[in-house]
């Protein structure tokens, strides 16, 4: 759907604006959260009283350094802030703290994943090269009310993580598949929480378009602002179909900054380069350089979870899983420690664990009353998993019970062993009383041409027999007993 | 008792209120009264809330009844420069911008003074936003140097030196950015110094330029000076520039009669006007005799101060003032129009010539093709500055030159000519660009006029030169002067 025609090229570099998940703000100790009353999270030095001074967040810096870790940066000995000077109402100092000479993160990359042929079959994968990420304070909001504009402060110095990447997409799918694994990798390491709905992600979009085989880049535009990883997808789509459109036509690119309207799905200038902005920018006199000692880099290294494509070949490889389960447990740090420690607790069978978690206690959870799914709210303990596993693998219950018992154990959190016993599911392994019945089952005239099959040499044939003596057990023989007994009997 | 009590130190006040011989609402009661009688006339005063003061002072008096006294400022005014932030006080840094404000919080030293048991007395004029060196560019009135009520008081801690000199409070606080302090003190004769960058909080002093800018104390003698700068130097969370606290700047120092001085080479050739090189000189010669070591040192960039300082500095203030866009509070424009629209018209109409200058001049510096041969360079010279200025004061104590070429000039004289009113720092300026500590001591008169030498140090040798001053004002008749009003 995004690919261009095959002629061109479309080459991507993304602006990735992450609020940190800390406390307090990047400058100030005010806290910050969402859905407070307009204003409530301020203080004089949020709003730029005079006289106030900027304190750098140390958590800030730390979760900026690990999320260099993280995508395997280089962590600088020092780093610094800059004043970014424009005028605007929603900017209560009229200069912007950022990062302009001595970033926070210094290269690095992240892993992506494309997506497969179908949803069983993985994608190729690719590294994208990130150039730098800075630490800057984000600013506030304005809005238009009748003749009048409102202004919100609340957002104002939230620490902000601008990440910025190379231009290394070639694709919308790139670009998508690009957030995706992002979000993935800062949430995974604690770093932000990334939720795009408030506002917590935010994307500017740099698009130029060349002749495939052709190494200059072309002309490219700025689309800013954009708050969903659909809107970049969309944008990526548009602005190659326009710019192509407009080089078709024989007419140039102008280098611009544009918005989107994402209603609409339709870009539109916002400024031509002739009205960009001279930001006189210069090192901020009142944030002396900071150096970034080896012992914190070394503290904040023990912080980074595996990767999480690491993770999904472990599980590949190491424990048999298919790439769909896989795929599923490794997009949840959460979701894929539980998932490890119920392997711990019954190494034998990983892929029938997977199995239950990525479908049954995903399913369940989403489906339970309490929004957002937590693993931490769920009465099932990992431990309890792995026992319900360990019961079907050793034929106590059959894979149809398991599934009603795992029901059960998700309301009631009960050990699976409990609740079989409770149900009286637990399946019979009395081999004389099941010799009988099975006997009696070969004896039937009913089943004899299926008798006759499996003799001849078809192996299916035998599973005509195991319905009857389920049905005269109530359905409490052991499979893997029956299956024994018939083979005996059946010679 | 009233008569006298404005005539007498901090250090006595103090003593005399320890006694119980004096309270603290008998005092400020004194002071209100001078400063009914003479503010008209000195105009050092912007703002001086009277029942806050004495309500401050009655509770002075109560902590002390109660045995709480809380050190040697317990009971005193210290009158506060207005562009330093006092919870509930007017913080309009003598600029029509921020004529509506009054501060919602507590400035770092307002809080040392509060817990020092001083009284949080008045607000004092400046020069708008500190840019000046006469305070006629204060938006809210004229204040005039006591000695002489036709000429300047100096600049921009004009107010803060008047008021001393004119007995209308014992101690005051200024600001130092370029010599805002040292230059007033000069010219009022009293003292003032100007601490190493990062000694005293900045959180909340009002931004001139953050690189340059230090709080500092003004005083009658040497000894109230430094019983001010005890009770402000502390560490402080909310400056990452403040390294305090300094016991080395605080540590009492060696035989002042062992210190080697410096005299900068050819000093004397900067347009110092012959009665001013002539106290200088008696200083140099009175040092000598006291058996210190007076040597010649070489500044070979001290030329490049001046440009250096009006580059960095205006450059900080075109960013540091961006702020006061009538937004979020100081003044509105009434004009209608778009909010962007509405902030340049406040902009337009709130700040003062010399504000709008500098804030031009900062933003040219800066501006995209000019910032390297600007700003840029400027850093560079600093840098030079700076080393040589350590390079001097590792073979010598402290340096001594006047603390202005010229005693204090006419209202008016200069006002049409910011370039020849720019040299009126050039002994000055050198401190703040290195962010050494200097002390301006009055050490004479131009004819009535007042006349200082100035004192500058390696980081943190604040003692080391109180030391010096303290020699020679306890051998002159100048500690504790106040002019006849």
């Amino acid at each position: 759907m995004s690919t261009p025609p095959s002629d061109w090229e479309v080459v991507i570099g993304l602006e990735v604006h992450v609020q940190l998940h800390t406390r307090a703000k990047v400058f100030a100790s005010s806290p910050w959260g969402f859905g407070q009353e307009p204003n409530e999270q301020v203080d004089p030095v949020v709003l730029g009283l005079p006289g106030t001074l900027p304190v750098v967040n140390r958590e800030a810096v730390e979760k900026s350094i690990l999320f260099g870790l993280v995508v395997g940066a280089s962590v600088p000995e020092h780093c610094s802030w800059d004043r970014k000077n424009y005028f605007y109402p929603d900017n209560p100092k009229n200069y912007q703290l950022t990062q302009k000479d001595f970033p926070v993160v210094v290269g690095g990359q992240v892993e992506i994943e494309l997506p497969g042929a179908s949803r069983n079959v993985m994608g190729e994968h690719k590294f994208i090269r990130i150039h730098h990420a800075h630490l800057e304070e984000d600013v506030g909001k304005l809005s238009h009310a009748g003749s009048g504009s409102l202004v919100d402060y609340n957002r104002a110095g939230v620490p902000l993580l601008e990440i910025v990447t190379e231009p290394d997409l070639r694709s919308s799918a790139e670009a998508e598949a690009f957030l995706r694994s992002l979000v993935a990798m800062i949430t995974q390491a604690g770093v932000a929480d990334c939720d795009m709905e408030k506002g917590q992600l935010r994307c500017d979009c740099n698009v130029s378009i060349r002749r495939r085989g052709t190494e200059k880049l072309g002309t490219r535009t700025e689309t800013k602002n954009l708050n969903s990883i659909s809107s970049v997808r969309d944008t990526v789509i548009y602005e190659t179909a326009r710019q192509i459109r407009e080089l078709e036509a024989g007419r140039s690119i102008t280098q611009e900054t544009r918005g989107w309207n994402a209603e609409l799905v339709r870009g539109y200038v916002l400024r031509d380069k002739e009205d960009a902005h001279d930001y006189r920018y210069f090192p901020d006199p009142d944030i002396p350089t900071l150096k970034i000692s080896r012992e914190t880099v070394t503290r904040l290294s023990a912080l980074v979870p595996e990767n999480l494509y690491d993770r999904q070949r472990r599980y590949i490889a190491n424990l048999g899983l298919p790439y769909t389960a896989a795929s599923v447990l490794v997009n949840d740090r959460a979701l894929a420690e539980w998932f490890e420690l119920a392997v711990a607790a019954h190494p034998a069978n990983p892929s029938g664990i997977a199995n239950l978690v990525a479908n049954d206690l995903l399913r369940d959870l989403a489906a339970s009353a309490t929004a957002p799914v937590s693993l931490e709210s769920c009465l099932i303990k990992p431990a309890q998993l792995a026992g319900l596993v360990k019961l079907t693998d050793e034929g106590v219950i059959s894979k149809q019970q398991a599934k009603e018992v795992f029901t059960e154990m998700f309301t009631s959190g009960r050990d699976a062993a409990a609740i079989v016993d409770a149900k009286g599911l637990r399946q019979n392994s009395d081999t004389g009383e099941l010799e009988k019945i099975v006997q009696e089952v070969i004896a039937d005239p009913a089943v004899a041409k299926s008798i006759a099959e499996y003799r001849a040499g078809n192996e299916k044939a035998i599973n005509a027999l195991k319905g009857p003596i389920m049905k005269r057990t109530q359905g409490k023989a052991n499979p893997v007993l029956i299956d024994q007994l018939l083979r005996k009997f059946l010679g | 008792m009233g008569e006298v009590l404005h005539t007498l130190s901090a250090g006595e006040l103090g003593r005399r209120l320890a006694a119980g011989t004096l309270t603290s609402r008998a005092l400020c009661e004194a002071l209100i009264t001078r400063f009914k009688a003479l503010n008209e006339t000195v105009g050092a005063f912007t703002h001086l809330d009277q029942a806050d003061v004495l309500a401050q002072a009655d509770a002075s008096d109560a902590r002390r009844k109660a045995g709480q006294g809380r050190g040697p400022l317990e009971g005193i005014p210290v009158a506060i420069k207005d562009n330093i932030a006092v919870k509930g006080q007017p913080l309009t840094c003598s600029s029509k911008m921020l004529a509506p404000l009054v501060s919602p919080y507590d400035s770092h030293v307002a809080e040392r003074l509060r817990a020092a048991g001083a009284i949080l007395y008045g607000r004092l004029n400046m020069d708008e936003f500190a840019m000046g060196s006469s305070t006629e560019n204060s938006a809210i009135r004229k204040t005039f140097n006591p000695w002489d009520l036709a000429r300047i008081p100096g600049g921009s801690s004009g107010g803060s030196a008047a008021a001393l000199a004119a007995g209308l409070v014992p101690l005051s606080l200024g600001s130092d950015t370029g010599g805002s302090i040292r230059q007033p003190a000069s010219h009022c004769g009293v003292v003032g110094l100007k601490p190493t960058y990062g000694l005293i909080s900045r959180f909340g002093l009002v931004a001139f330029a953050s690189s340059l800018d230090q709080i500092g104390p003004m005083a009658r003698s040497i000894e109230d000076c430094e019983l001010l700068l005890n009770a402000l130097a502390s560490a402080d969370a909310r400056d990452m520039t403040c390294f305090g606290p300094a016991d080395r700047a605080l540590a009492p120092s060696g035989d002042a009669k062992k210190l080697r001085i410096g005299i900068p080479k050819g000093f004397l050739g900067k347009g110092v006007a012959p009665e001013v090189a002539a106290a200088v000189n008696a200083a140099v010669a009175f040092y000598r005799a006291q058996g210190c070591a007076i040597s010649e040192v070489e500044l070979p960039s001290s030329d490049l101060a001046v440009p250096t300082y009006y580059v960095v500095a205006t450059a900080e203030a075109s960013s540091n003032l961006g702020r006061y866009d009538g937004v979020r509070y100081g003044h509105r424009s009434a004009s209608a129009g778009t909010p962007v629209e509405m902030m340049t018209a406040s902009r337009s109409e709130g700040f003062g010539p010399e504000v709008k200058r500098r804030i031009l001049l900062g933003t040219f510096v800066l501006s995209a093709g000019y910032a390297d041969a600007y700003y840029v360079r400027a850093l560079r010279a600093r840098a030079k500055i700076r080393g040589e200025y350590l390079a001097a004061l590792a073979g010598v104590d402290m340096l001594l030159t006047p603390t202005v070429p010229t005693p204090a000039f006419k209202v008016g004289e200069k006002a049409s000519d910011p370039l020849q009113l720019y040299l009126e720092d050039i002994f000055t300026i050198p401190a703040n660009l290195a962010g050494l500590p200097a002390l301006s001591v009055p050490c004479g008169k131009s004819g009535h006029l007042p006349v200082g030498f100035h004192l500058v140090g390696a980081p943190l040798s604040e003692a080391k030169l109180l030391a010096a001053g303290r020699l020679f004002e306890a051998a002159h008749g100048f500690a504790h002067q106040q002019a006849a009003l």
